[in-house]
């Protein structure tokens, strides 16, 4: 950490908590078969900071923070309720709700960035993250935030499993379904809004997609898939954050992005699981097995043909 | 000033047109988000192209685009052969891909005319600024040019394999046994997307192109169950949109391609509300009358 200012670490600290939570969220979505609703969520988030914003004149990142998640919510309550009360899919819901909101989102930021006072608001940074323009509480928030999503996650760890794998079996145990539902979706907008500020809408759902699916190459075990996850997530927080201080005004999110894509690709060639090294290799020894059985059987077939 | 609403009007209708006939087919085919990640992709497409040329042209930001729509494509195809699931590997790609044409302009092209606000948004309202002469035409703005080349592109190939795209988006598995090519189709068709995308992204920005893509198709969706309808219904809503978010724009002095994306969503509500036979109300209403008389059916075998 040499050559990083004091405010640099507490960023580099920051981001690494953030990592850890979406790659333990994203892990549950990854089961869930809901990667993509974090992208739809994180898009849909967008109004809320702005409105947050205008509704009191001035940058108060919690009010900022409760407006993205009170839009975000109600993103996710209107992609459920396209997807029950009209013949739209699920996947086109998501598509609608995320460039609505989008679209209402930029039709506000222009507004406020007309007003007094809102050309300064750095609102843009929201767009594609700035964790250099956060400032101390910002992180401070945003790190307890992100503790208390690990915790969640920990703590009901067991609880998850069983209504991840065997939901038939959840509910025989007297674990609610709706009450787990609620809790995911929370436990997914809280990541979401503590993330915007240093990875932004835009590309937020790549730290909860990329981390998981790497974590998944490398083992079975839903457990040790969590703690990779959330070890991949963290790894591409710090070091995104780290090259893009590098530069003067280099956005934070595109280079978390493209670190938790090299992570990915190491991942998939060589993840002791399901990589492709290893995959390749286990087949190269069965086609050789396979021959020498088919070897030794026709010449058994001769030796008993001889005599 | 009339001329100058008329350009932008006209560019902002052939946007919605032409998403509306594309978008159909997409939700249809159940690739709605599909279109996400290739409008995010096409940024790409544009930096790189523009790297290379040091021009900021219609053909080659065209070329350029549609070639990061196809690896787009091409590359979700590929993971998810390798076991990954489809809406992971489509999260993978675009993000991955999106992520370094944010890069590239933001390290290496910022000063130029490209900036990511723009891309993110469009800049529809310099649109009639930069025109092209047509012999026999006169002077007309490049991005109008290209949106109706490409409105004939797109429009001439959906009408001329109608019945193919028909069997392949509705049955994909009888279209393979007759014998179509349903990858090369697969294939054609990301292209026809890539391709609307770019030519809408100088109007409408990267990201509200799926507006213009998604929400109309999946309004009109509601309206009807017969492909030629629901087609021209949403090439209409996309005009409608198009032009009623210019309005609101006009009226608010705001983004003019966020309220056109809002306006998709406006639309879609009410469609969704009203809509003869799949909307709600009319859902709940024949709940009712169900509930208060029983149909004939039940009444005649009196169950």
């Amino acid at each position: 950490m040499t050559g990083l200012s004091h405010n640099a670490q507490w960023v580099l600290v920051s981001t690494l908590m953030l990592g850890s939570a979406a790659g333990l969220v994203g892990c549950i979505a990854y089961w869930k078969r809901q990667s993509l609703m974090g992208d739809a969520l994180a898009h849909a988030a967008l109004p809320g900071v702005v409105g947050g914003f205008a509704l009191l004149g001035f940058k108060s990142l919690p009010v900022m923070l409760a407006g993205a998640a009170a839009s975000a919510l109600l993103g996710a309550l209107a992609v459920a309720a396209i997807r029950s009360h009209t013949r739209i899919k699920e996947d086109t819901a998501m598509g609608i709700i995320l460039s609505v909101f989008f679209g209402l989102g930029i039709m506000l930021l222009t507004i406020v960035n007309r007003m007094p006072g809102g050309g300064q608001s750095g609102l843009d940074k929201f767009i594609f993250g700035q964790a250099a323009a956060m400032v101390r509480q910002d992180m401070l928030v945003m790190t307890a935030a992100a503790v208390v999503v690990l915790l969640v996650v920990l703590i009901s760890f067991k609880e998850w499993k069983l209504y991840l794998f065997d939901p038939a079996f959840a509910r025989g145990l007297g674990l609610s379904g709706r009450l787990m539902d609620a809790i995911w979706m929370t436990l997914l907008v809280a990541v979401i809004v503590i993330g915007i500020q240093a990875v932004g809408v835009i590309l937020m759902a790549a730290l909860l997609i990329i981390p998981a699916v790497s974590a998944r190459y490398w083992t079975h075990a839903f457990s040790r898939m969590l703690a990779l996850s959330a070890l991949f997530g963290g790894g591409a927080g710090a070091a995104g954050t780290w090259i893009s201080t590098l530069g003067d005004g280099w956005p934070t999110g595109p280079f978390i992005v493209i670190a938790a894509a090299g992570m990915f690709l190491v991942s998939l060639l060589f993840g002791l699981r399901k990589g492709l090294l290893v995959t390749a290799m286990l087949r190269r020894r069965q086609v050789r097995r396979l021959r020498a059985e088919t070897v030794r059987s026709e010449t058994l077939a001769e030796g008993e043909a001889l005599p | 000033m009339t001329g100058y609403d008329g350009w932008i009007l006209l560019t902002a209708s052939l946007v919605g047109l032409t998403c509306g006939l594309v978008g159909s087919l997409l939700i249809l085919r159940r690739m709605a988000m599909m279109a996400d990640a290739i409008s995010h992709s096409v940024l790409l497409g544009i930096v790189v192209a523009y790297l290379v040329t040091r021009e900021l042209s219609g053909v080659h930001m065209l070329i350029g685009a549609a070639a990061a729509g196809l690896l787009t494509a091409v590359l979700v195809q590929w993971l998810h052969q390798l076991g990954v699931r489809q809406e992971a590997s489509i999260g993978i790609v675009f993000t991955t891909l999106f992520a370094i044409g944010v890069v590239l302009i933001a390290t290496k092209v910022g000063n130029a005319h490209l900036d990511v606000q723009h891309a993110l948004m469009g800049e529809i309202a310099f649109i009639p600024w930069e025109t092209v002469r047509v012999p026999g035409i006169g002077d007309i703005p490049e991005a109008v040019l290209m949106l109706l080349i490409v409105l004939a592109v797109v429009g001439g190939l959906i009408l001329a394999l109608y019945k193919e795209w028909k069997i392949t988006s509705f049955d994909p598995a009888l279209a393979a046994a007759l014998g179509l090519p349903v990858a090369f189709m697969h294939h054609l068709f990301m292209a026809m997307v890539s391709v609307t995308a770019v030519a809408s992204f100088d109007a409408v920005g990267a990201i509200l192109v799926i507006a213009m893509l998604i929400t109309p198709a999946a309004a009109a969706y509601l309206w009807t169950d017969r492909l030629s309808v629901m087609l021209l219904l949403s090439g209409l809503f996309g005009v409608a949109s198009a032009c009623a978010g210019y309005a609101v724009a006009w009226l608010i002095d705001t983004s003019i391609s966020g309220s056109m994306a809002f306006a998709t969503g406006v639309l879609f509500l009410v469609s969704s509300l009203a809509a003869p036979r799949h909307g709600v109300l009319a859902r709940r209403l024949r709940a009712r009358r169900a509930g208060a008389a029983p149909s004939r059916a039940q009444r005649t075998t009196g169950a």
